[in-house]
């Protein structure tokens, strides 16, 4: 019985992944030309990039694994162990001055919220940002209510409050670089960070 | 003795870096051609700067004046007796500056004089001290002079601009917080962090900021900064958003942004009790307070409407007005001194452009024709206001008068510059003689 829940999850989480690879949670708008910075996957770090996409070399440099906010997971269960990981994206997007989580984007938050909940000793910090346009306090007050979005999903779902912490970068912290919607489109996101 | 103050004169050196430099992209068609003649030296050595050569400076860039190439003139008079006035006339000058510098004690004496060529008269004579270090102080000083007789507006060449500055990407990037003359020149950086530093503001009397910085704990607070003295005190610790800190005009109150109550809301610091008083209260984003100048309100942005606009609150009775209707993105409001005439960031056909409203008649007009223009800060005079602007894919200042008949920018030879603050004082005050 037991058995089977896990299985049926893990299979859950295996087709997430799959839909994951192909870059289900990319942001809306993003181009699709720069495929290097596909957020989400196991991609470069925007962050790490020091050019604008424009300015990218036309040789792809070799992906660098995401780190940052994903956490890898083993569905039903509590263990650590290293087998049967499902990886998680860690990077949720955002429309232009809205705070609104988007249904593309609910099942993985709800597979993170369990994740919490199995994990008690689990703490996240969900980290909101938002792109250059418009003025960096209201980006800020923006990128935070990103978060607490974020947050009340996943609290909603079973994740408890003391487990979660909040902060916004605003506009201050880009993952893309660039002065266009593509890179508009990366930065108005939410990272969640486990500790 | 002699070859010691020799020494001093030449000793003086040039730190600089990523200055800013301004270059006028557009100034008034009805500029006054001035001549500003070579300031005369009399005393041994060389001066490590030449004021008049600022002087020049500073008028050209205001746009609001023609200066004369010195290569053009017909003669380098240094006091009274030598001035034909003809000669200027022939050069269809309409004003003539001169002086001289001497050493006086252990300082420098500047004498200056500005003429008016057609009516042959004198319209300001003037003598000033300063330091040896305080050449481009004293030259910033008769700009000021000049430039407020022949327009009737108070001068801004003696201001300093506050701004941010950001260098480096990833885990390499920078931010530093500067402060710089009005030209962009004697650049320094005050604070310098790899996280990020925003929402800088001088304080009424031009000798504090406050800032906010994310350099402990990874967490945003707000400080205070004295300029002199580096000392610095840390105001807020609150969880959430600790923002948008706002002087009030007497210096004594802040208003900030606090989302401790689960929610941006605008609260008012009490600088001496640090007791906190609540001003708005709504479950939509309330950010940007900025003082009326009467200090007895506060201009805000607020989405309540559902996208962010201007609101203004009474601070006695907490009643709300909403002061912009036009376009569908209103944000960061400063009024102008004159209570009058309000300044804001406001989007047009999707760009983000600097416009200014008249309160009164509800008249917009957009100043700006640049993109992504942010953070307008007014100089102390009213007329000309700063901003920070996107110029081929780098973060700039650039200014623009209130009028909109001058512009002007200050590209950084590198890094994003952005925030800038202007000064409400000047940075050294002359007292003269005559």
């Amino acid at each position: 019985m037991a058995t089977t829940r896990i299985g049926r999850l893990f299979a859950l989480g295996l087709t997430l992944a799959l839909m994951f690879g192909c870059a289900s949670n990319k942001p809306e708008e993003a181009d699709t030309g720069d495929s290097s910075a596909t957020p989400g996957g196991e991609t470069p770090t925007s962050d790490r990039r020091s050019v604008e996409p424009a300015q990218l070399p036309e040789v792809v440099k070799p992906p660098v694994p995401e780190t940052r906010g994903t956490v890898l997971w083993v569905p039903g269960s509590d263990s650590d162990s290293q087998t049967d990981l499902v990886q998680l994206p860690g990077r949720f997007y955002f429309d232009f001055d809205q705070a609104i989580v988007k249904r593309a984007g609910h099942p993985e938050l709800s597979q993170h919220a369990q994740y919490l909940a199995q994990n008690r000793s689990k703490t996240l910090r969900l980290e909101g940002h938002a792109d250059e346009r418009g003025t960096r306090e209201y980006n800020l007050a923006l990128g935070e209510r990103r978060a607490n979005a974020v947050k009340a999903y996943l609290s909603a779902q079973g994740a408890v409050g003391r487990q979660i912490e909040v902060i916004s970068y605003g506009e201050e912290k880009p993952a893309g670089a660039g002065h266009d919607e593509a890179s508009w489109a990366q930065n108005r996101r939410v990272d969640l960070v486990y500790r | 003795m002699k070859l010691t103050k020799y020494l001093i004169l030449i000793l003086v050196c040039n730190a600089s870096f990523a200055e800013l430099r301004i270059e006028v992209t557009k100034g008034v068609d009805n500029a006054v051609p001035i001549a500003i003649v070579p300031f005369e030296w009399r005393d041994r050595g060389v001066l490590p700067e030449d004021p008049s050569r600022v002087v020049t400076s500073d008028l050209l860039q205001s746009g609001r004046f023609d200066t004369l190439p010195t290569e053009q003139m017909l003669s380098l008079p240094h006091s009274k007796s030598e001035v034909y006035f003809r000669d200027w006339r022939m050069l269809n000058v309409e004003y003539l500056v001169i002086g001289h510098l001497k050493l006086s004690g252990d300082q420098i004496l500047l004498h200056f004089e500005l003429y008016n060529v057609f009516k042959q008269a004198v319209e300001v004579t003037q003598e000033i001290v300063g330091g040896v270090h305080e050449l481009r102080d004293m030259a910033h000083h008769v700009s000021d002079v000049v430039f407020e007789k022949l327009t009737g507006i108070e001068g801004a060449f003696s201001t300093q601009i506050l701004y941010v500055t950001v260098n480096g990407t990833g885990e390499e990037r920078r931010f530093n917080l500067n402060v710089a003359d009005a030209d962009g020149r004697r650049p320094e950086a005050l604070v310098s962090s790899p996280e990020p530093i925003l929402s800088a503001s001088w304080a009424p009397d031009g000798k504090r900021i406050a800032y906010v910085s994310f350099e402990k704990d990874d967490r945003p607070a707000i400080y205070i900064r004295d300029v002199d003295t580096g000392s610095k005190e840390q105001i807020t610790n609150f969880p959430g958003l600790n923002g948008a800190p706002a002087w009030s005009p007497d210096g004594s109150n802040m208003a900030m942004v606090l989302s401790r109550d689960g929610n941006p809301e605008i609260y008012i610091m009490d600088l001496k009790t640090r007791s906190l008083r609540r001003i708005t209260r709504h479950y939509a984003i309330d950010t940007e307070p900025s003082w009326r100048a009467d200090g007895e309100a506060l201009v805000f942005t607020s989405n309540r409407g559902g996208q962010p606009q201007i609101y203004q609150i009474t601070l006695s009775n907490l009643q709300l007005e909403r002061l912009t209707f036009e376009g569908d993105y209103n944000a960061r409001a400063r009024v102008l001194p004159d209570g009058e005439n309000m300044i804001m960031v406001h989007r047009r056909n999707g760009v983000f452009h600097i416009a200014l409203l008249d309160l009164e008649r509800g008249r917009l007009k957009v100043l700006t024709e640049t993109s992504l223009d942010e953070s307008p800060s007014i100089a102390p005079n009213g007329s000309m206001l700063i901003y920070a602007t996107l110029h081929r894919g780098q973060g700039i200042l650039a200014a623009v008068s209130v009028d909109g008949g001058v512009k002007f920018r200050l590209p950084s030879s590198e890094g994003d510059v952005r925030e800038p603050d202007w000064s409400p004082r000047k940075r050294r005050i002359f007292k003269p003689n005559m």
